[in-house]
């Protein structure tokens, strides 16, 4: 066990409790615990609350999931319901 | 029963709410400006002029009416933005830092991005609100969202969320301006036309025998009256200036000031002594007859009395027209080293004769000519046809007109036969005030040159060709010599001259003598008075002999008679 802050860091950026952005916090807590058990950290920015964070990571769509660890940036746009391509957009899988 | 309503005395004429554009020309066309809070679409090609026309809305906004401005860019980087309208004397970044002005890049990485599930654009509706917020925003600019498109696959949620935006944009009470890639069949590549359609104006860039111009033209403007042509525009150092082709009517004020030709001679043909002032001269004639020195001497006369003068050459540059003039005693140098008379050279074909038109108009506004001498304007034809011609030089006379300023303008003609006009002429004769024409006369081996006034408005004018001739001290209208077959010329006038000359030689020999012959008669007469006064001198002294003679005898007889009686 390497003694890193997380080895996965994902921000999700949402825009208010919308039910969008709910669903797409529990899908990807849930994948999350399945596969990246342990060594990750999910961090929520809400656009309302901080709208300038925006810029910094193009955000336009939300909402939106950001890989920021490892390199390279990724994004996955929506609410996470298809389980397959978010783990492919993370690169998840071939990991495992 | 019904009631006839007299007509209601009309109420303030409602003013749809405008935004101005601060585009030159163009809020004459839109009648003010933008729709207010309202979006706009601008579509058209690559390279017409999209981003920049938004870009000075957003500029102009700031920096004339105070107007807060946001630009969403989805091209270019906020930096590669302010170094392109730089070159066009914006300074984006010193707006940016007064808290005027913010760019904003929005970019679409298709790469990186991955769609999983359903989303919608808050994120940008978001980062457009914060950037609306921090400047208070009037203005706003999304500058090709059509990008977009290219960056997410799903094109119903997209589309979706483009309707929510505008109306969102609408709700905010921001004027807008969406730009968008000119499609195949419609005016946008992905139809925004259908989500924007308050006003929408469709720029474009042709290329008509070699020669581009951009064009410009309101498709659709709710709520608006508007010019409905394609109007010209121009990109130069100070951006973007739309040129109206017929927004002026006629009703400038006129002058009756009177200003000299400059010819000395050529205003006594004018009953006023000159041209008015502000009205427009046309000098035509064929290849030689001196069009250009007559413009040259008004311009030297204009610049004496101090007036700023343009002269705009067609065919000679400035320094050779200056020394071409300077070899008839016209010394143009000095009132350009003074800064009265600016030459402006070009060949005609360098731009499109609305470009000419603007360079003129920019001019006029920079330099506040009094007088504008266009040389040949016969030689734009080579640019357009007669129509474009015509219709260019109405405006552009329509302009010069409006600014009091006198125009004058030269026109070659071609060497035809009959006196009347051709092309060139026929285009702006109507439209002059003033037509002088220049003309050669072909006598017996030689060719002289004619001058006279074919008509100038509200002013009286001689009737006769006079000749003229061009020495190294410049020009000379001779006087006019009558010959048995009407008006003389060149070597017939001199001859002439010389007939006249001996002639007057002749009768002054004669009276000479005449005098002489007088004299002489006069001397005979005094000498016949003298002999006849010496015969009636002799005669009467011969009476006094006789007489005495016989007082002697008869003093001797009495003598005698006393004597005798004596004795």
């Amino acid at each position: 066990m390497k003694k890193q802050p997380a080895e996965w860091q994902l921000l999700l950026y949402i825009a208010g409790q919308t039910p969008k952005s709910v669903k797409a916090l529990s899908n990807i807590k849930k994948y999350a615990e399945i596969h990246l058990e342990g060594k990750y950290s999910i961090e929520i920015i809400d656009l309302l609350v901080n709208p300038q964070l925006a810029e910094g990571d193009q955000i336009l769509a939300v909402p939106t999931l950001v890989r920021r660890f490892p390199e390279p940036i990724r994004k996955i746009i929506g609410d996470l319901s298809n389980e397959e391509r978010v783990l492919v957009g993370l690169n998840i899988k071939p990991l495992k | 029963m019904r009631k006839i309503k007299t007509s209601k005395p009309q109420n303030e004429k409602f003013v749809f709410p405008k935004t101005p554009t601060g585009v030159e020309g163009l809020d004459e066309i839109t009648e003010g400006g933008f729709p207010k809070g309202r979006p706009t679409l601008i579509c058209g090609g690559a390279g017409c002029g999209k981003t920049l026309l938004s870009m000075q809305f957003l500029i102009k906004g700031v920096t004339d009416y105070n107007e807060a401005g946001v630009f969403m860019s989805f091209e270019e980087p906020s930096k590669d933005l302010s170094l392109n309208v730089k070159s066009l004397g914006f300074d984006l970044e010193q707006l940016k830092a007064d808290k005027k002005l913010v760019v904003d890049y929005v970019r679409v990485e298709r790469s990186e991005i991955e769609e999983a599930g359903e989303y919608d654009l808050d994120g940008l509706f978001v980062r457009l609100n914060h950037a609306i917020d921090t400047v208070n925003a009037k203005r706003v600019v999304l500058d090709t969202i059509e990008s977009l498109f290219s960056g997410l696959d799903n094109q119903a949620i997209l589309r979706a969320e483009l309707r929510r935006l505008f109306h969102w944009l609408k709700e905010k009470g921001v004027t807008a301006i969406i730009t968008g890639e000119r499609g195949e069949a419609t005016l946008t590549r992905q139809g925004l036309e259908e989500y924007v359609s308050d006003c929408v104006i469709i720029l474009d860039h042709r290329v008509i025998e070699q020669v581009s111009t951009r064009r410009l033209r309101i498709i659709k403007y709710r709520g608006s009256t508007h010019g409905t042509n394609e109007y010209p525009f121009l990109i130069d150092e100070h951006g973007i200036s739309v040129l109206p082709i017929t927004s002026l009517k006629l009703d400038n004020e006129v002058s009756s000031e009177v200003v000299s030709t400059g010819v000395p001679g050529l205003d006594g043909m004018f009953n006023g002594g000159g041209f008015y002032r502000g009205s427009n001269i046309l000098v035509s004639g064929t290849a030689g007859t001196a069009k250009t020195t007559i413009a040259a001497y008004f311009a030297h006369e204009q610049c004496k009395k101090g007036e700023r003068t343009v002269f705009f050459a067609f065919e000679e540059s400035p320094q050779q027209l200056v020394r071409n003039m300077k070899s008839i005693g016209v010394n143009l140098e000095q009132y350009i080293k003074k800064g009265l008379l600016q030459i402006h050279s070009s060949r005609p074909s360098l731009n499109g004769l609305e470009l000419h038109l603007l360079t003129l108009r920019k001019l006029i506004k920079e330099f506040k000519p009094t007088t504008v001498i266009l040389d040949p304007i016969s030689n734009l034809i080579t640019v357009g046809n007669e129509n474009e011609v015509r219709s260019m030089l109405v405006r552009l006379i329509d302009m010069l007109k409006v600014n009091n300023i006198t125009a004058f303008f030269t026109s070659l003609n071609k060497q035809n036969d009959n006196l009347r006009p051709d092309l060139a002429e026929e285009s702006v004769s109507s439209l002059v005030d003033t037509w002088i024409t220049v003309r050669d006369m072909e006598g017996i081996g030689e060719r002289n040159r004619g001058i006279f006034i074919v008509k100038s408005r509200g002013m009286g004018h001689s009737n006769q060709v006079r000749e003229f001739v061009i020495t190294s001290n410049g020009i000379e209208l001779l006087d006019i010599e009558l010959g048995p077959n009407g008006i003389l010329t060149g070597a017939a006038r001199k001859s002439h001259e010389m007939n006249k000359k001996v002639s007057k030689l002749k009768l002054q020999n004669e009276l000479d003598r005449k005098d002489r012959e007088i004299a002489r008669k006069r001397k005979v007469l005094e000498a016949n008075i003298d002999a006849l006064k010496n015969e009636f001198e002799s005669v009467v002294e011969e009476l006094g002999i006789l007489k005495a003679t016989e007082d002697l005898q008869v003093k001797i007889a009495l003598g005698n008679l006393t004597k005798t009686n004596k004795k």
